[in-house]
C-alpha cells in the first residue's frame, strides 16, 4: 500500500533501482588499481632517471599525478572516467586534485580571490579537517600507549 | 472564469497559446524530440562566458522565437511572467530587465512551467492583461552548480538521480485565436511524504502529482480515457511508475496514457540515470513537442502536470524532508471553424 503518507518512505523501497554494488565493485578496483600501477610507473622513473630514493621519489610522484589529474579535469575528461569508476576515481590523490580543480574552475567566475579562492577547498575541506583531526587524535594515542608500554 | 471545486479553474474564455519558443542544450538536441525545437545549442556553454549566461541566453532566445512567430513586439505584451531554478530567480530577473513590459517573477521549482502558465492564462481570462509572455528555464550546469557539484567533480551519481534538462521555453497566451487552447488548470497542494533524499526528487514528487491528477478528475468529472495523453514533469523513469501505483490503488488507471517528459526527452543510452528533470524539461516538451502534435491535431487533449520539489541545497542537510507540488493545465487542439 503506497497511499500511506507515514510509512511511504518504507513501502516505496520496492520501487527503487537496484544499484549493481559487484559490478561498481570491480570498475572501482581496476579503474583504481591502473591509477595506482601508473602511480608506481612514474615512481620508478623518479628513481632511475632522476636519481631519488624511495622515500624521496614520493613528492614528485604525488605532484605528476596531481598535475595530470587536474589536466584532465579541465580537459573535461575525468569526471566521465569517475562516472564509471566510482570510488576508483576519487580514492587516490588523483581524486583529491578533481575536486580543487573543479571547484576552482566552477568558481572563476566570480573572480581570483572570491571565487577561486574562497571556493577551492569546498569540496576537499571535509577531507582536509578530518584528515587532519584523526592524525593528531590516533599521534596522541600512539604517544599514549608508546609511554604505558 | 469558473471555479470548480477548491482547486480547478476552466477559463470562461477560449484562451490560446498565441506561439511558443524553445531553446535546448546540445544533449537535448541529440535526444528522440530534436526538431521540435526552435533553437538547438551545439555547445553547453551556448557561445557565452559562464553558465549563468548560458542560461539567460537560452531563455532571451526561447523569448524571441516565441515573439517573432506570435508577430508580436514588445509593446504588445502586458505582462512578463517567469521563473528559473536560480537563487532569487535571476536567470528570470535579467531577462526581465531587457525588456520594458511590466514583471512577475514566479517560483515553483520545476512545476513553475504549469505554474507561470496557468496564471498567464487565468490573467487573460478576468481581462486584466490581453497578451502575457511567460517563460521558464533551467540549464544542467547552473543547477549542478547550485544544488550538486562543480561541473568537472567527478563525483558518484545514484540511479534515482535525474539530468537537470538544459533549455528554455516561452509562451504567449492571449485571447486571440490560435491552434492550442488552454482550458482549464488544477492549481496543486503542497504534498510531503517524508522522503529527505535530495537525489530522489521522482519519489518525492509523486504524491503530489498523484494529489493533483486525482483532483483535476474529481473537479472534472473525466476520465483519463478522456485524455490523449497525460504527461508529468519530471518524475523520471523511477518516479513515472510510482504515480501510476498511487493512482491504481485509489482505483484510477493512467498507465495506458501517461507519460513523463524526463523521460521523452533523452533517449535510454544519454547518460541522464533516471531522466531529464528541471523547469525546462516540462516547458521544452510542452511548447516544443506536444505544442506541434496539438497544432496538427495528431494529439487532442493533454493534460500537462508539471512537478516541483521545493527544496534548496541546504534544506536536506539540515534533515528536512522535502515538500512537493504538482500544477496541472489542460491544453487541447482546436477544433476547425471554432469560434472564440
Amino acid at each position: 500500500m503506497l497511499n500511506d503518507p507515514k510509512n511511504y518512505k518504507e513501502n516505496v523501497k520496492a520501487y527503487q533501482p537496484k544499484l549493481p554494488y559487484v559490478t561498481n565493485c570491480l570498475n572501482a578496483f581496476w579503474v583504481g588499481g591502473s591509477i595506482c600501477l601508473i602511480g608506481q610507473v612514474i615512481q620508478t622513473f623518479y628513481m632511475n632517471i632522476f636519481h631519488f630514493s624511495k622515500q624521496t621519489a614520493g613528492n614528485p610522484t604525488v605532484a605528476t599525478l596531481i598535475l595530470i589529474s587536474a589536466l584532465m579535469t579541465g580537459f573535461g575528461i575525468y569526471d566521465k572516467i569517475a562516472k564509471f569508476a566510482g570510488a576508483g576515481t576519487i580514492v587516490p590523490v588523483t581524486g583529491f586534485a578533481n575536486s580543487i580543480t573543479s571547484s576552482a574552475l566552477e568558481h572563476k567566475s566570480e573572480g581570483i580571490v572570491l571565487g577561486i579562492a574562497t571556493n577551492l577547498f569546498q569540496l576537499a575541506g571535509e577531507v582536509i579537517v578530518f584528515g587532519v583531526v584523526s592524525a593528531a587524535v590516533l599521534g596522541i594515542v600512539r604517544l599514549f600507549i608508546e609511554q604505558v608500554f | 472564469m469558473s471555479k470548480i471545486n477548491r482547486q480547478t479553474w476552466r477559463f470562461n474564455h477560449s484562451i490560446y497559446l498565441g506561439a511558443t519558443g524553445t531553446a535546448v542544450g546540445p544533449l537535448e538536441a541529440r535526444g528522440p524530440l530534436s526538431g521540435n525545437f526552435d533553437k538547438e545549442f551545439e555547445h553547453l556553454d551556448c557561445g557565452e562566458k559562464s553558465w549563468a549566461k548560458a542560461e539567460q541566453s537560452l531563455m532571451r532566445r526561447a523569448i524571441s522565437f516565441c515573439l517573432a512567430k506570435a508577430g508580436k513586439a514588445e509593446g504588445d505584451i502586458d505582462l512578463f511572467l517567469a521563473g528559473d531554478l536560480m537563487d532569487q530567480t535571476v536567470t528570470s530577473n535579467f531577462i526581465a530587465r531587457e525588456h520594458r513590459v511590466p514583471f512577475l517573477g514566479m517560483f515553483g521549482a520545476c512545476s513553475t512551467s504549469m505554474e507561470t502558465l496557468a496564471a498567464s492564462a487565468q490573467l487573460v481570462d478576468s481581462g486584466f492583461a490581453d497578451n502575457v509572455l511567460c517563460a521558464v528555464s533551467s540549464h544542467n550546469a547552473t543547477a549542478e552548480r547550485q544544488f550538486r557539484y562543480p561541473t568537472e567533480y567527478g563525483g558518484p551519481t545514484k540511479l534515482t538521480q535525474t539530468f537537470t534538462v538544459t533549455g528554455a521555453g516561452a509562451a504567449i497566451v492571449t485571447k486571440e485565436p490560435g491552434k492550442v487552447r488552454v482550458s482549464e488548470a488544477t492549481i496543486g497542494r503542497v504534498i510531503d511524504w517524508g522522503i529527505d533524499d535530495a537525489s530522489n526528487l521522482g519519489t518525492a514528487m509523486a504524491p503530489a502529482a498523484a494529489d493533483t491528477i486525482w483532483t483535476h478528475f474529481q473537479d472534472t468529472g473525466r476520465k483519463p480515457e478522456d485524455y490523449d495523453l497525460i504527461v508529468t514533469g519530471d518524475l523520471s523513469s523511477v518516479g513515472a511508475p510510482i504515480l501510476d501505483e498511487l493512482l491504481l490503488e485509489k482505483g484510477m488507471d493512467i498507465t495506458n496514457v501517461h507519460q513523463d517528459c524526463g523521460t521523452m526527452i533523452y533517449t535510454p543510452d544519454q547518460p541522464v540515470n533516471a531522466g531529464g528533470s528541471g523547469c525546462a524539461c516540462s516547458a521544452v516538451v510542452t511548447y516544443g513537442y506536444l505544442y506541434n502534435r496539438l497544432a496538427e491535431k495528431s494529439l487532442n487533449r493533454v493534460l500537462v502536470v508539471a512537478t516541483g520539489a521545493l527544496l534548496n541545497s541546504s534544506t536536506p542537510k539540515e534533515k528536512e524532508t522535502i515538500p512537493c507540488i504538482a500544477h496541472a493545465v489542460l491544453l487541447e487542439s482546436v477544433k476547425e471553424g471554432a469560434e472564440s
